[in-house]
């Protein structure tokens, strides 16, 4: 009862104001567009049949590969830093931990600025590099994948950190040391050991990387150029460039199905982890 | 096991230029005389008086705080109510109000904005600052309920038992005992919505009309259309702010009782 | 070590609400407002203009003078795009009171419904739009849309890289200059150059003739750096490209930081477009609106306009206070010579959605 009138009030704000417009999302692609925009209300399948064009598909492929990549390069930089931090003494984790923190409190368009700052043809960069003669000429980084890479890569890499030196400062030393008394390779206390106990870390850190890349909006859009589009960027130009809501509207279901197929994968990973602490 | 370390270190310094490189060539190059800024061409505070003389920059930053202080307000509100409710009240089909609850939290964001948009279009709501606000306090509920539910989790609920059975009502033990165990959560919660508010781009970009323009949508346009040296010293500002809080909070956090 | 970084969150709300509380004295957007000389009137709400325009149209000192003389506030939005302005509208952005449209948009709005009529006599200085800008097809009588700012689309390049002038369209699909192209980030614009690099008009209807210069300009992709309608001045500027497809007016802004920057508007022909203003039937101050519209064509003003903006008024009278070096500039106002090559930009009905799959499957590729 009284679980009733707590609850009422957010239930009723995220019912009004989430449930209600994801459902109007999923009524209006099935319908189609009027020529200068607005919706017209015949029922069709054709947005999700146009999805699967091959056109569309590989902004997808392209989003899921930037995704990925974006996903790998964090967790390879950042596994060593977590584990350093998590292998400092109690005081020093808390300062290491704040500088890792600091670049997530600050604004993600500075950020990104920072880099078409960098990037540009006569950049610091490439004045740099030229001045230490390095490169003959300029390398036009800018409005290219890489430069989407980069730019993804720095905006997440503290999701990435974060969770991975919770898991990794659970992992007892002693542990580690064992490995290494017992004289196990170096490759085998990192895979045979490391990883495994760290596995729900390295899963939620994959995770909080991989969704916003998926999405990613402001990155490809200011860093991205010509030739580098993802999904994020279709479906605002397929909102406010051809005004086209009902086809607008099938790309972000299909790109939520995705996203949320990878957050199922996460859930039955935490189970397992659940399950194992039980163990233990 | 030394040669470990070091190279562990030089990993990790490595990490941290990477993340503090670009933020600092931006502040240097804040006080650039040169407007095309490529190059240094001699030191300069002019960027930022441009920078305080600019009303409609102010204006979006009051914005930004506007809607940053609402719809923290509201999700803090709705998001401890629900998060009690969910972790004291277990009741039947709970699980589908915990799904509709977190959803937000995982959905691509984008998604969000489309669909508040076409939402507030449907009901001809037109698109203001009170639209972008209603968007925010949707994707800042969720994170309160999160963090909130996380520590009354860890609370021992004899605590809130005993108090009932020295006599007080369930009123007064959840005041008494409950909130002020709860507190710490709640404000971390809270600060932490009201930071996610005033960096967001995405659901504001969907949802803001006529004279809604916060300091993300501000710095979107600045970035999108001119580079100028302008934009760096905002930049620095917002950097020195954050970092300022940030080492604020490191300097108090190590009096608290923890050892 | 969540309880640490619970405490610190703690401290940073309050950090922050107490700098919301010193930083911001109240200077309110949109709430009440006083008055500045706030005697007998204070307490009553100061009005406030929304005007939504191109985000290279804003001039801060323009605003404030009308904000000085009407004794109002205006409060101004930004968009980059035509289709932009038009998603925006359609997508509930009431409130605003004038919006600047270009020409073949401005029919499209009035198809739509969107604009009020102008009250031209509280306009007069309509009645001083140059002889070519007036009786325009898409509204001849000015019942909806006054002229503000018009140009030409051409080609800026660096000349310290291509010496001699290019003359055609045909130079965006050279190879030697794959990676340093930019083109504008709209799509009416960018087929305009394909098309008329084809010989063909700027408003093809074709399907047939749209596809191909759709498969032009998709052979032409691999060498555009980006497509950008904001910041293609700058990137010539910087050096990031050495030709792009622009707005006059933006090109001679590259002029300014890069003197090397020159502007052509190729055999072929170009686009000349005018930017007007209307008022939207939705607006909540339409008297206001009226007289802000007036402003902006006033003699002085758009002679200051053209001086900041580097854009060309529709006032005729302005050319003359305009300084020399920005009244003989062809990015600014074209030569006589090129009037014959140029051609206005028309709504093309049903055939957008030809523009705009085609627009798409571009821009995807």
């Amino acid at each position: 009862m009284l679980a009733g009138w707590l609850l009422a009030p957010a239930l009723c704000w995220m019912g009004v104001f989430f449930v209600l417009p994801l459902a109007l999302v999923f009524v209006i692609s099935f319908a189609s567009r009027g020529t200068y925009g607005g919706v017209e209300w015949t029922f069709s399948l054709a947005n999700y049949l146009n999805v699967v064009d091959p056109l569309y598909l590989k902004i997808f492929l392209r989003s899921l590969t930037l995704a990925l990549a974006t996903t790998v390069l964090c967790l390879v930089l950042g596994f060593p830093l977590a584990y350093y931090i998590a292998r400092l003494p109690v005081r020093w984790q808390g300062v290491w931990l704040l500088l890792v923190m600091i670049p997530f409190w600050t604004n993600f368009l500075v950020r990104t600025y920072a880099w078409m700052f960098m990037l540009r043809a006569e950049g610091l960069l490439n004045t740099l590099a030229m001045g230490l003669g390095l490169i003959a000429s300029p390398i036009e980084i800018l409005y290219s994948p890489a430069a989407v890479l980069i730019g993804l890569v720095y905006g997440y890499l503290p999701f990435m950190v974060l969770p991975l030196y919770a898991a990794i400062e659970r992992l007892a030393p002693s542990v580690v040391e064992a490995a290494w008394d017992l004289y196990a390779p170096a490759w085998a206390v990192f895979w045979r050991v490391i990883v495994p106990m760290t596995k729900p870390g390295i899963v939620a850190g994959c995770l909080l990387v991989f969704i916003p890349s998926l999405g990613a909006f402001i990155t490809p859009d200011l860093l991205g150029g010509a030739r580098t589009m993802m999904v994020g960027n279709l479906i605002q130009h397929e909102y406010l460039v051809v005004r086209d809501w009902p086809f607008g509207s099938a790309i972000s279901f299909v790109l939520m199905g995705l996203v949320l197929a990878g957050v199922m994968a996460y859930v039955r990973a935490e189970g397992s982890r659940r399950e194992l602490e039980v163990r233990r | 096991m030394s040669r470990r370390r070091t190279w562990l270190l030089a990993a990790s310094l490595g990490n941290l230029l990477f993340l503090y490189a670009p933020v600092a060539v931006l502040i240097v190059f804040s006080f650039n005389a040169s407007r095309l800024s490529a190059t240094w061409q001699g030191f300069t505070l002019q960027w930022y008086r441009v920078l305080a003389e600019d009303e409609a920059l102010l204006a979006a930053v009051q914005n930004s705080l506007l809607v940053g202080l609402a719809s923290t307000v509201i999700a803090t509100v709705l998001g401890v109510c629900a998060a009690v409710a969910l972790e004291r009240c277990p009741f039947r089909g709970q699980r589908v109000v915990e799904g509709v609850l977190l959803l937000p939290l995982v959905i691509p964001e984008v998604m969000l904005g489309v669909a508040l948009m076409l939402f507030f279009v449907s009901i001809q709501l037109p698109l203001s600052l009170v639209t972008v606000t209603i968007g925010h306090a949707a994707f800042n509920v969720p994170i309160v309920v999160v963090i909130v539910r996380a520590r009354l989790r860890k609370l021992d609920p004899a605590l809130e038992e005993a108090a009932r059975d020295l006599g007080a009502s369930a009123w007064q033990a959840f005041r008494c005992v409950t909130l002020p165990l709860l507190m710490p959560a709640i404000l971390g919660a809270t600060l932490l919505a009201f930071t996610i508010s005033l960096d967001d781009f995405i659901v504001t970009f969907f949802t803001a009309g006529p004279g809604a323009t916060t300091l993300p949508l501000k710095v979107y346009s600045m970035v999108k259309s001119t580079v100028t040296p302008e934009i760096n010293a905002l930049s620095a500002i917002l950097v020195l702010v954050s970092m300022a809080l940030v080492g604020a909070s490191l300097v108090l956090q190590r009096k608290p009782v923890r050892a | 070590m969540r309880d640490r970084s619970t405490s610190a969150k703690t401290l940073l709300v309050l950090l922050s609400l107490a700098c919301s509380l010193f930083g911001c004295q109240p200077t309110p957007e949109d709430g009440p407002k006083k008055t500045p000389q706030a005697g007998g009137d204070a307490g009553r709400p100061m009005p406030t203009l929304h005007y939504f325009t191109w985000s290279d149209y804003v001039d801060k000192a323009l605003i404030e003078g009308f904000e000085r003389q009407a004794g109002v506030k205006v409060a101004v939005d930004t968009f980059g795009s035509n289709e932009e302005l038009l998603a925006k509208l359609q997508s509930g952005a009431s409130g605003y009171d004038v919006v600047v449209p270009s020409d073949f948009m401005v029919s499209i709005m009035i198809g739509q419904g969107l604009l009020a009529d102008l009250d031209l006599t509280k306009i007069p200085n309509a009645g001083l739009v140059m002889e070519r800008l007036q009786r325009l097809p898409f509204d001849p009588n000015n019942r909806y849309s006054v002229p503000y700012l018009w140009g030409t689309v051409g080609i800026g390049y660096n000349s310290e890289v291509i010496a001699a002038p290019p003359d055609s369209w045909d130079i965006l699909w050279d190879i030697r200059y794959k990676g340093k192209i930019s083109m504008l980030n709209d799509q009416r614009e960018v087929f305009g150059a394909a098309l008329r690099a084809a010989g063909q008009s700027i408003n093809a209807k074709d399907a047939a003739v749209i596809a191909q210069a759709r498969a032009k300009l998709l052979d032409q992709k691999r060498l555009v750096k980006t497509y950008t309608s904001e910041n293609y001045h700058q990137l010539l500027a910087f050096g990031d490209v050495t030709l792009a497809q622009g707005w006059g007016g933006a090109v001679a802004r590259a002029m300014v930081e890069r003197p090397a920057i020159k502007y052509v508007i190729p055999k072929e022909g170009g686009t000349i477009w005018a930017d007007c203003l209307v008022v939207l039937k939705t607006a909540p101050n339409k008297g206001l609106a009226m007289q802000f519209i007036n402003y902006l064509l006033d003699r002085e003003v758009a002679a200051k306009t053209t001086e900041r903006l580097l854009f060309a008024s529709s006032n005729r009278e302005a050319k003359a206070l305009v300084p020399e070096r920005i009244r003989g500039n062809p990015a600014v106002y074209p030569p006589d010579s090129a009037w014959d090559r140029l051609e206005w930009m028309t709504d093309v009905g049903d055939a957008v959605r030809f523009y705009d799959q085609a627009w798409t499957e571009l821009k995807l590729q």
